[in-house]
């Protein structure tokens, strides 16, 4: 009788523990895994501006709204699938874009809005440590459109420790030559449904990342990226003023190749403050050279709010074709006053607030975090901006 | 601050080849830190916007997870 009561606990045990097997395994329909709702608005001013060929107000607002969406399923043979699906709305007023026509009080080209949606796949095999991804993307705004494609790998180191990442994006871009006006021979006047050319402009890059957990409280991570640019790399309503004070339009090379080198650390210090490094060297063929160096600091006041205090300096070299308003001159095959481009550093800092209480906010259970961030940009050459950011996130 | 900047970095490089050679093994239940929000290597989401301006007002752009000169009338 003993045996008889032993032997059935020990099968109903057996069937237990077989049912918990199947009631722990992942689910395998799609489901809702997180989304992400970013709202930023973003101000700025100087008087660099490229329409106006290297002097003139750079006042520009943007208002952008990005929404992604993530759905996992897992596959029959045990593999995450992540679907990512975001879209973006940018709405921007550019008091130098209102130049391209220099007589108008206001013109079509003062405001506009850039749409850019996106979609990611991912398929995660954990047993064997490797990521496949691919994603395509789309962006357009009246004087540029982008078609977007991307493909990836990743694999972890046999402890699972470090993890190896190659990616490779494509982007098939056009844009719309839209001339300033006083340069145009045709004897259009920028209307609103005026018909303009177009010149293609292709990116192809390479990126390549290394992952490395060093102990409990810290890893780091390396990169490197190729880039190459080809097509027309200016912008067709960008002046530039000879030594004469003749008007022409800025002049790039078709070609263009980048390789920037960056690394990152992240270091937990004690229990409550954490430190994010950032370095990058860049360089490219067009002679211009940076360095730029961020630390964030987030220090968690408690297990549900963090404030993260940063800055960044930025300092580049002017590219070899770059040059202020009237120092160009004929004998040269290429020419830009794009200050964007020119011999400056930047400093840009600010602080963040995050909150993620485990029940929610506002009584919204899935609504699990919240974060306002503000950053103050200033630049050596007189260009100054603010940006005031918002992430709201669903789980 | 051009050499200041250029000497923090060889410095932080110097700790992280450093940092490697003692790398030790963390177990899944021993990674609460690393696996906090705020360690991840990355952008943060509420970054989005900003690495979208310096990409636009500065001309390097890359090794960062965003931008990389596609996609837009950037730099």
């Amino acid at each position: 009788m003993k045996k008889l009561i032993i032997s059935i606990v020990a099968l109903f045990g057996i069937f237990n523990a077989k049912a918990q097997e199947n009631i722990s395994s992942e689910p395998k329909k799609l489901t809702f895994d997180e989304a992400n709702l970013v709202s930023s608005y973003y101000k700025q001013d100087g008087n660099n501006s490229a329409v106006t060929g290297g002097i003139g107000t750079e006042k520009l607002t943007d208002i952008s709204n990005t929404i992604d969406v993530t759905m996992v399923k897992y596959d029959k043979k045990d593999r995450k699938n992540k679907f990512n699906f975001s879209v973006g709305i940018d709405h921007y007023t550019s008091a130098s874009s209102d130049m391209i026509d220099l007589k108008a009080n206001s013109s079509a080209s003062h405001a506009d809005n850039r749409i850019y949606p996106a979609l990611n796949w991912s398929r995660e095999n954990e047993s064997k440590g490797t990521t496949l991804m691919a994603g395509v993307s789309f962006s357009t705004e009246f004087d540029y459109q982008s078609y977007g494609a991307n493909i990836g790998f990743s694999q972890k180191t046999a402890n699972k420790m470090g993890e190896f990442t190659a990616k490779l994006q494509a982007y098939l871009d056009q844009v719309k030559l839209i001339t300033p006006i006083e340069l145009r021979t045709n004897g259009s006047t920028d209307g609103e449904h005026e018909s303009y050319g177009t010149s293609g402009r292709n990116t192809f890059a390479l990126s390549l990342s290394y992952s490395q957990i060093i102990n409990q409280n810290f890893q780091v991570e390396f990169l490197a990226d190729g880039i190459q640019q080809t097509g027309y790399l200016g912008l067709p309503f960008h002046r530039v003023y000879f030594t004469d004070n003749s008007v022409h339009q800025e002049a790039l090379p078709d070609k263009r190749f980048k390789i920037p080198l960056g690394v990152r650390a992240n270091y937990f210090l004690g229990d409550k403050v954490i430190l994010r490094a950032y370095y990058r060297y860049y360089t490219d063929d067009w002679g211009l050279k940076s360095n730029t160096f961020s630390l964030e600091t987030p220090v968690k006041i408690s297990p549900f709010v963090s404030v993260s205090p940063f800055y960044r300096y930025y300092s580049q070299t002017a590219a070899k074709y770059f040059a202020p308003y009237q120092e160009d001159t004929a004998f040269d095959d290429f020419y830009t006053s794009n200050y964007d481009l020119s011999k400056f550093d930047s400093h840009f800092y600010g602080a963040g607030i995050r909150f993620s209480p485990k029940n929610g906010l506002f009584g919204i259970e899935r609504l699990n975090m919240l974060e306002i961030r503000y950053g103050h940009y200033t630049k050596s050459i007189g260009m100054k901006s603010d940006i005031v950011s918002l992430n709201l996130r669903f789980k | 601050m051009k050499n200041f900047i250029k000497i923090i970095a060889a410095i932080c490089l110097l700790i992280t080849i450093v940092s490697m050679q003692s790398c030790t093994i963390v177990k899944e239940y021993e990674k609460n830190k690393l696996n906090d929000s705020e360690m991840v290597l990355g952008n943060r989401t509420v970054e989005k916007t900003e690495l979208s301006f310096q990409s636009y007002r500065e001309g390097s752009s890359g090794a960062n997870a965003g931008k990389v000169g596609g996609g837009c009338g950037c730099n």
